[in-house]
């Protein structure tokens, strides 16, 4: 892909940074526990909670320290045979999240709405997927769905403008279901491959929010019964046990199918990840590492697994 | 998803209650579900095992001993203990320094800064009538200046014109020799949004402090974050000596042990919560209702003593057996609706009932409005007996008839014959999901509504 291409020595040393960054305390903790000792109840207690210190809850935490037990009990291991076994068991939950935006060609245009509770990041996505996909040779709209917060109209026509793709909005205070539809009417016409729709951050208990979501839905699909083809949520990293709530209810009321993680590039660990894949295994299509353009990156399971539990391959020298 | 403590912890207490006394062992495992409950509401491991530790040191001994109900006892010091911890409430935010009095703003990318500074800013304009200058040092967000102008606008809090290209610092400089020229009382400085482990962004905001001598520096912080909360805190508190910390998001269901997490690694006061995205949804720090939220339950004790007054024992305890044995009919919501309106209303009732997050929304998801529940009861009282232990026999006719009877219309009737038939479903699912838990572990016998 030609932007990745450019961006590449940056991208990839910020990402991995960030994602180094997200597993330090676990790969650190795992170092502690490990060293030296035997697998015995002792340290797979210690190590269910590095789990749940990253994030990850306390019953997939259990579960996991749990197969590391009867896996390795009693044996003397190395860290690294600690972190590979972790890694492996985690990466084996994440393997099936990991897939492609489903982007059809022969759709014009395919529509994503993209949801989520406030400031996770949803109108910085979308500029950088925009840019992603364009740069994949597809014409890509964005719709301003946004009319609530304020200049949250100007924030995504600025990214549009970064992302040379043209911006349909309407003044703030508009009906964000009249501007979806719009907006799915002109990217027909124009022939445009994508269409991606921002709306306003909401906390999923708030049930009239959540009905005008449903209310957007209806509206696109009086044009096209499959649209919106993608219902991407985006999950903040930094979330704790609380991103259950959000799936769950956002899965309810609008139909998600995709996640999108954002803020990796902080120190939080986006563990929680691995107990909403086990509950309701929704695909990952892309992971934020950053507030720049160039910061979005296809979601992989064992990279991701690797860095949660601080393994790092390249210096490991090949695999374990 | 998440047991109530209560929930978790009641065959503990039912065993402890039987023996009347706490013995070490009895804390232990008591702590044990307390710990997982802290956990499982998002406080931090290191803050969770110091908590405990503490606990543990109130709960073997004395105390517990006397106590009626041991069992309870322990909930409440655990409690106890938490809002102490949560720190003294509503401490408000402190403005004796010589005017212009700067308050800075940081925190993490998308946490609520600029919205909370328009909030600060509305609140000590039009509370404590202090004039209010607002200027933006974010640019780098797309967007981020317009954003707080137009929340100013909105607020009618004045803020600084924005000059194209300039630096963050010489925006603060710039704000703050405006707010003295021009005699604001109060200068709020909101600021870009950074990762802790950021290091230039961390250097540019200390610069910023360095410059303006700020008296409040507030990190704004999301109430849903999780076991990173100490991380962050600690960081910008290395950093920047904040003087308070302003929770978002408290409108949402998160359980918020991140306050616990922050104000336990910070020793900063918790000055305010957001509450909304609204400009007015702003207020003051209750450690109460935060320990309460932490712990998924209300006070245990005002429910006992509140339960006690109100609650019908035949009442509650023919509803526990009828949802142990099957049927759940219209006398039994009946009765559901007169317990309601006995507790005072929803308010009354959620704020103290375990897992109270969940129960409003299955609330919110049965449509009950509860300024109906008078009329409710009388359309259920103009049933006949058979009609009320069969709600299939309602035809229209028969639905014409009650409406005159208890002067109300048919499509209210409608509408509680489908809330009826809503709750008699999850009772059913409740009931095939076990026996355990919830329903044998309130302390008067009978819950208001299925978990
Ligand atoms: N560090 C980092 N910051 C990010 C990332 N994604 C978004 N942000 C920042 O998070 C903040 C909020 O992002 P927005 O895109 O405005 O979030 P939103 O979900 O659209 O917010 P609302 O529309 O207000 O609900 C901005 O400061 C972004 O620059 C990321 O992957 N990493
Ligand atoms: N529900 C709710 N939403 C809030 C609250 N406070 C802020 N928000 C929303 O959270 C989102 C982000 O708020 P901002 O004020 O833009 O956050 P910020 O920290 O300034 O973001 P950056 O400048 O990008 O770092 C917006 O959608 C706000 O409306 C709150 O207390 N409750
Ligand atoms: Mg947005
Ligand atoms: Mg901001």
């Amino acid at each position: 892909m030609a932007a990745a291409a450019v961006a590449s020595r940056g991208l990839l040393s910020r990402l991995k940074a960030g994602l180094a960054r997200t597993s330090d305390r676990l790969s650190g903790g795992i170092t502690r526990i490990f060293r030296g000792r035997r697998v015995d109840p002792a340290t797979i207690a210690e190590l269910e909670e590095l789990l749940i210190g990253a994030d990850l809850g306390v019953a997939t935490a259990a579960r996991l320290a749990a197969s590391l037990a009867r896996e390795k009990i009693d044996r003397d291991v190395t860290v690294d045979d600690v972190r590979a076994a972790l890694a492996r068991d985690i990466a084996a939950i994440l393997a099936p999240l990991a897939r492609p935006l489903p982007i059809d060609p022969a759709r014009k245009p395919t529509v994503i709405l993209v949801v989520g509770v406030n400031g996770t990041g949803k109108t910085t996505t979308i500029g950088k997927l925009a840019k992603r996909l364009k740069d994949d040779g597809l014409v890509v709209h964005l719709a301003a769905g946004d009319t609530f917060r304020a200049a949250a109209i100007d924030q995504l026509k600025i990214w549009g403008e970064r992302a040379g793709c043209p911006v349909l909005a309407r003044e703030q205070g508009s009906d964000p279901a009249g501007l979806a539809y719009d907006a799915l009417v002109q990217a027909k016409a124009a022939g445009a491959d994508v269409l991606l729709i921002d709306t306003a951050g909401r906390l999923h208990n708030r049930t009239e929010l959540m009905a005008e979501l449903q209310k957007v839905l209806r509206v696109l699909r009086k044009l096209d019964p499959e649209a919106p083809h993608v219902r991407l949520l985006v999950l903040d990293a930094t979330t704790g046990q609380n991103a259950h709530q959000q799936v769950e209810t956002f899965r309810g009321m609008t139909e998600i199918n995709g996640l999108v993680v954002t803020k990796l590039d902080g120190t939080a660990k986006g563990g929680v990840l691995v107990a909403l894949a086990e509950r309701f295994g929704l695909p990952v299509h892309f992971i934020g590492v950053g507030e720049a353009i160039e910061d979005l990156r296809p979601f992989e399971a064992q990279a991701f697994a690797d860095a949660l539990v601080g393994l790092d391959r390249s210096e490991a020298g090949g695999n374990p | 998803m998440f047991e109530s403590l209560t929930a978790r912890l009641g065959d503990i207490f039912d065993r402890l209650k039987r023996r009347g006394a706490l013995s070490e062992a009895d804390v232990e495992t008591a702590l044990r579900e307390v710990r997982v409950a802290l956990l499982e509401a998002d406080v931090a491991l290191p803050v969770v095992k110091d908590f405990i530790e503490r606990v543990k040191g109130d709960a073997i001994g004395a105390e517990v001993v006397r106590s009626v109900t041991p069992g309870h006892m322990v909930v409440k010091i655990v409690h106890d203990r938490l809002v102490e911890t949560l720190g003294a409430a509503s401490i408000g935010l402190d403005l004796a320094a010589a005017a212009p009095v700067v308050v800075l703003i940081v925190g993490l990318q998308g946490s609520g800064k600029t919205t909370s500074a328009a909030k600060i800013g509305r609140m000590l304009q039009e509370r404590d009538r202090k004039r209010v200058l607002m200027a933006s040092l974010d640019v780098y967000r797309p967007a981020a200046q317009t954003q707080l102008a137009v929340l100013g606008e909105t607020a009618g809090v004045p803020t600084l014109p924005v000059v194209a290209g300039q630096e963050p610092v010489a925006i603060a400089r710039r704000a703050h020799d405006a707010a003295r020229r021009e005699g604001f009382d109060v200068l709020l400085l909101d600021t870009a949004g950074r990762l802790h482990v950021d290091a230039d962004l961390m250097d540019e905001a200390a610069a910023i402090a360095a410059a303006t001598d700020p008296t409040e520096i507030l990190l704004v912080a999301d109430s849903l974050t999780g076991q990173d909360a100490v991380n962050v805190a600690r960081a910008f508190q290395d950093r920047l000596k904040l003087t308070g910390i302003v929770l978002t998001r408290m409108d949402g269901d998160g359980r918020g042990g991140a306050a616990l997490s922050m104000r336990a690694v910070t020793g900063c006061p918790i000055k305010l919560i957001g509450v909304g995205e609204k400009i007015d949804a702003i207020e003051p720090f209750h450690p109460e209702r935060v320990a309460s939220r932490i712990l998924g339950m209300g006070d245990v004790v005002s429910l006992v003593e509140k339960a006690a007054a109100t609650i019908e024992e035949a009442d509650a305890a023919r509803l526990q057996a009828k949802l142990e044995s099957g049927g759940f009919d219209l006398d039994d919501m009946a009765a559901q609706l007169r317990q309601l309106r006995k507790m005072g209303g929803v308010e009354g009732v959620l704020g103290f009932l375990p897992g109270a997050a969940k129960i409003k929304k299955q609330v919110a998801d049965a449509n009950i409005d509860f300024k109906i529940l008078a009329r409710q009861e009388a359309i259920i009282g103009s049933m006949t007996k058979r009609e009320r232990k069969n709600a299939k026999l309602l035809n229209a006719r028969r639905k014409q008839r009650i409406a005159v009877g208890s002067g109300t219309s048919v499509p209210e009737i409608n509408r509680l014959l489908k809330q009826y038939m809503e709750m008699e479903s999850m009772m059913r699912k409740m009931r095939k999901l076990g026996k355990r838990g919830f329903l044998r572990n309130l302390p008067f016998g009978g819950p208001q509504f299925p978990r």
